[in-house]
């Protein structure tokens, strides 16, 4: 056992889903033309002025709910000041000193252990443009300034993570809470959901914090994993050859496999962080903040739970459909029609049903993107289709043809059932004329049968489900073949 | 016709003799593009003069006319611009290098009023680099000339504006105030200036120095053009999330009512650190006031001796991160370096001037780890002590009297030292610190005939109250405010 811990902490950088940047009227959407969402305003021309777009403010606060943290009523941007092409005033505003919201938790499990996780503070800041490098061929770097303005909300964990296993976990549950509030839409790889990780090691059962380094370039969960690790080791070979931790910036490199140096504490920037005078504290009524927090939409945990109680879901089911809030709602509706159809099903059959069969036949058809999901069908088309088995007018197998019909041509269940009559066949003396039928033309699956191959009884069952296009109900197939086969013996 | 020469006439009168049809406002406009030809290049007030602009402007204001359109309030009025305020299509330099080749793509809030009220702009007018400054000698384009005594400061930062207005090479003009810019100039120009409360004027599209201090404001021949261009340019825009709410007043109605019953606070201390030719202006001034009406109460603003730290403390904090922008790589000034940080050092280097780059590193020091809460924090916390001087004093009176500057002005030059400059503005810079309206008019000349100048200052929001008194004090005084035209081609 190793006689080192390690102490993990995580920044996220998580845009916020207004249509407008944090200052000014410019789109925020992702793979425009370079520069064409720029205005005097977010280019910092001389002269412009900032405005706090408050769908941002709302949706940060919503977020800052959803974790728990205290919302302040009052709140001050401030300026970050430094040189870089990226940022065009000089300065990054951003908050400081009091920032929206502090003291939240969030809660993990991994491998059965739960632990909450203390969320230090959620502010909000505008995103920096991005630098081009050797754009257009050249060794000239560009700037693209889309980017640069769109509003981002920083969440800063405490220091309370030990594996890198416990980073993953707190990521994705971070990553549905902000998902499921609409604040964020999850996206690693447009960048719109980013984590930095601060990692030190102290021996077992000290309480001082060692000396950390901050990872950054981890932009999917894997990353995150594998640079988390690999620090870990890193410093503890450091430390147990006799060496020291140095304060530093590393850089990710998958390519290596290693965190690299970026820049050490001594090129570190003083900010000179003080109260941006452009912009008033932002005001949020303590009533407001109430209104937003009842508002709050059922969050993912809770979800799961009750799913898991009410729904008869296992807790593997539950976590794949809560993991985008439009899937979520997929399973809710169908659920809940399913259960007020005829025949009235129990929540706890219905969503076991609903669930296992939108696992297997409907998840592969959905197009995640962001928060947005294309999902080509219907929640209450779905839980008619799953009544209809559920009536035995159809069975499973013919109900998979007809759900791909359903996504296919966007028809309503029954109209694909009866102008394909795909209708199941109950009538017992339809399904025994098939069965003789078989049994007649394969005498020596008889014979072998009836000298004890009971085994072979799926096969004719295949055979009479074959001979009626797949539509005889089964059980009924089962039990007749049962019958004939031992009858005639 | 008019039986006065063109550049006699002020706002008021020219906007009725165009809405009357008396005069086009093309002839007024060639009338003062003539004038700035004569004599601009003896003051070098304007820095650019939109000579096509304004002409095309003037005549769509006659065309307008011509079809009945109802005029605006500065229809055909000929105006000119501090060069910090944006202009679309025309240079805006702030004085500065950095800026000489700069064309904004957007007309600031105050440009698109001063247009949608029919006024007719001139051009853009030389200033102190980024409005710091007192004497306008910090401009990279030269000094402007005193049109008093050329070779005289006009006073800074608007030295330009108010050197327009006084010489009649523009019928008035707007400035910006972040310590006395508007003030100090107009008083040592003999105008009239207005630092409107901070918030009533849109800062959009004004050049920032100092963000929590920087307000657009008039200068003007007499206290009614003031008036009417304050109604023109304040009012709230969206676009500035530091403007008021609060409504316009009509200023204007202000001019020639009753002072009766207003109690006029006085600081006895500062009056008494004057020259004695201010002094005895400023005193005579009060016994007019006494005269029409008012009582005077004696006051104090204790903190107010800080005035001039905090203000180097907070303006030049501020001022650190608002020129920021000014990196060589989007616009303006660059000079290529080796790398990107040589880039910016050369260009910062080359672009801002002495005094500019001596505030940038005073405020990036009082921002500094180690020094933010013994500077600027600090700065910050006395700042709210003279809020409240202020607060305190209008408890007792309803306004303060008091000197726009300890003398008048002083010759080019001549004041060497910066901080023996950053004390011309001990009694303009209490008001900026408090963002209260001030009033700048001119209440007397020195023997040598100088204009010397006297401020009001009321609570928030209580311009009216301020052209009220200055329009009476105004008739009270009778105090020429034209300046002798300077001699063809003259150069100081």
């Amino acid at each position: 056992m190793s006689a080192f811990e390690a102490v993990i902490g995580l920044e996220v950088h998580a845009q916020l889903l207004s249509a407008s940047k944090l200052f000014c009227g410019c789109s925020t959407r992702f793979g425009a033309e370079p520069n064409t969402h720029v205005c005097p305003v977010c280019l910092a021309l001389p002269g412009s002025l900032p405005v706090p777009n408050r769908v941002a403010v709302e949706l940060a606060t919503r977020a800052a709910l959803a974790l728990g943290c205290q919302v302040h009523a009052r709140s001050i941007f401030a300026r970050k000041n430094y040189f870089y092409p990226d940022l065009p005033k000089g300065y990054q505003i951003s908050q400081y000193e009091q920032p929206l919201s502090e003291h939240g938790r969030l809660e993990i499990d991994v491998d059965g252990a739960p632990r909450t996780v203390g969320i230090r503070r959620l502010h909000m800041e505008e995103d920096a443009a991005k630098n081009l490098h050797g754009a257009a061929g050249g060794t000239r770097t560009l700037v693209d300034f889309n980017r640069g303005g769109v509003p981002l909300m920083e969440i800063v964990s405490e220091p309370d993570l030990r594996r890198s296993a416990e980073a993953e976990e707190y990521l994705k549950r971070l990553r549905e809470i902000v998902m499921a509030v609409g604040a964020n839409d999850g996206n690693l790889e447009e960048g719109s959901f980013r984590c930095d990780a601060n990692v030190s090691i102290r021996p077992v059962g000290s309480s001082v914090l060692g000396t950390r380094t901050e990872l950054k370039n981890i932009n999917s969960f894997r990353f995150v994993r594998k640079a988390i690790d690999y620090e870990i080791a890193r410093q503890q070979a450091v430390v147990s050859a006799g060496g020291t931790i140095v304060q530093e910036t590393r850089t990710w490199s998958e390519v290596q496999g290693k965190t690299l140096p970026m820049r050490s504490k001594e090129d570190a920037m003083d900010y000179r962080y003080f109260p941006d005078p452009d912009l008033p504290p932002i005001e949020i009524d303590p009533a407001e903040i109430e209104a937003l927090r009842r508002a709050l939409p059922e969050l993912p945990v809770a979800k799961r739970a009750r799913w898991q109680g009410e729904l008869g879901l296992t807790a593997a089911d539950a976590s794949v459909l809560s993991a985008h809030p439009a899937v979520a709602e997929l399973l809710e509706r169908t659920v809940a029609a399913l259960t007020a159809l005829p025949g009235k099903l129990e929540p706890a059959k219905a969503g076991k049903r609903a669930a296992n069969f939108i696992q297997a036949e409907v998840l592969r058809h959905v197009r995640l993107e962001g928060l947005s999901a294309s999902i080509p069908i219907s929640a209450a088309g779905l839980g008619e289709l799953l009544s209809l088995i559920e009536n035995g007018e159809i069975s499973g197998k013919i109900a998979k043809e007809v759900v791909a019909d359903m996504i296919a041509t966007g028809r309503e269940p029954r109209e694909i059932i009866g102008q394909r009559g795909l209708s199941q066949v109950s009538d017992a003396s339809l399904i025994e004329q098939a069965a003789r039928a078989v049994i007649r033309d394969n005498p020596g699956n008889v014979t072998a049968y009836r000298s004890g191959k009971q085994a072979l009884l799926g096969w004719f069952v295949g055979q009479v489900m074959k001979a009626t296009s797949g539509r005889a109900n089964p059980q009924l197939v089962n039990e007749l073949l049962r019958k004939l086969l031992s009858e005639e013996a | 016709m008019v039986d006065r020469e063109l550049h006699a006439l002020c706002v008021t009168e020219l906007a009725s003799a165009v809405a009357g049809g008396e005069v086009s406002a093309v002839e007024v406009t060639r009338a003062y593009l003539e004038r700035i030809e004569r004599f601009n290049p003896a003051l070098n007030a304007y820095l650019h003069v939109d000579a096509q602009g304004a002409l095309a402007a003037a005549a769509a204001v006659d065309r307008a006319r011509a079809q009945g359109d109802a005029p605006g309030p500065l229809a055909g009025v000929p105006l000119a611009l501090k060069d910090n305020l944006c202009t679309r299509g025309l240079p805006t330099t702030c004085g500065s290098r950095i800026l000489q080749n700069y064309v904004p793509p957007y007309d600031a809030d105050v440009v698109e009023r001063l247009r949608a009220a029919g006024a007719v702009l001139l051009g853009k007018l030389n200033m102190d680099e980024f409005a710091m400054g007192s004497s306008n000698e910090n401009s990279a384009f030269g000094p402007v000339h005193n049109p008093w005594d050329l070779s005289r400061a006009p006073g800074g930062s608007s030295g330009g504006a108010a050197a327009v207005t006084a010489a009649r090479l523009s019928v008035a003009a707007l400035g910006s105030d972040t310590g006395g810019s508007v003030r100090q100039p107009a008083g040592f120009c003999g105008v009239t200036a207005i630092k409107p409360t901070y918030g009533r004027v849109s800062r959009y599209g004004l050049v920032a120095f100092a963000s929590s201090l920087d307000q657009v404001g008039p200068i003007a021949r007499n206290v009614r053009d003031a008036a009417r261009l304050l109604a023109v340019i304040a009012g709230h825009d969206p676009r500035d999330a530091t403007s008021a709410q609060s409504p316009v007043e009509a200023y204007e109605d202000e001019c020639s009512r009753e002072l009766s019953g207003l109690r006029v606070g006085v600081l006895v201390d500062a009056i008494a650190g004057c020259e004695p030719s201010t002094r005895q202006a400023i005193e005579s001034a009060l016994s007019r006031l006494q005269a029409l009406g008012c009582e005077p109460v004696t006051v104090s603003l204790p903190h107010a001796e800080h005035a001039i730290a905090v203000y180097y403390i907070v303006a030049t904090a501020e001022a650190s991160s608002n020129l920021a922008r000014f990196d060589g790589m989007r616009y303006g000034l660059r000079v290529r370096g080796e790398d990107l940080r040589d880039t910016y050092r050369k260009s910062r280097s080359a672009g801002f001037g002495r005094e500019v780059k001596r505030r940038i590193m005073l405020g990036t020091y009082a921002l500094s780890a180690g020094y933010y809460d013994a500077f600027y924090l600090k700065a910050q916390r006395v700042r709210t002590l003279i809020v409240r001087d202020f607060e305190r004093a209008f408890e007792r009176c309803d306004l303060l009297l008091m000197p726009t500057s300890p003398g008048p002005a002083f010759k080019l030059g001549e004041v060497k030292d910066p901080l023996s400059m950053y004390k011309q503005d001990i009694f303009t810079l209490p008001a900026s610190l408090a963002g209260v309206p001030a009033l700048s008019m001119p209440c007397g000349l020195t023997d040598g005939r100088l204009p010397i100048g006297l401020q009001l200052v009321g609570p928030h929001f209580t311009e009216a109250r301020l052209v009220r008194v200055a329009s009476a004090l105004e008739q009270a005084l009778g105090v020429a405010t034209s300046a002798p035209d300077p001699g063809p081609g003259a150069r100081a």
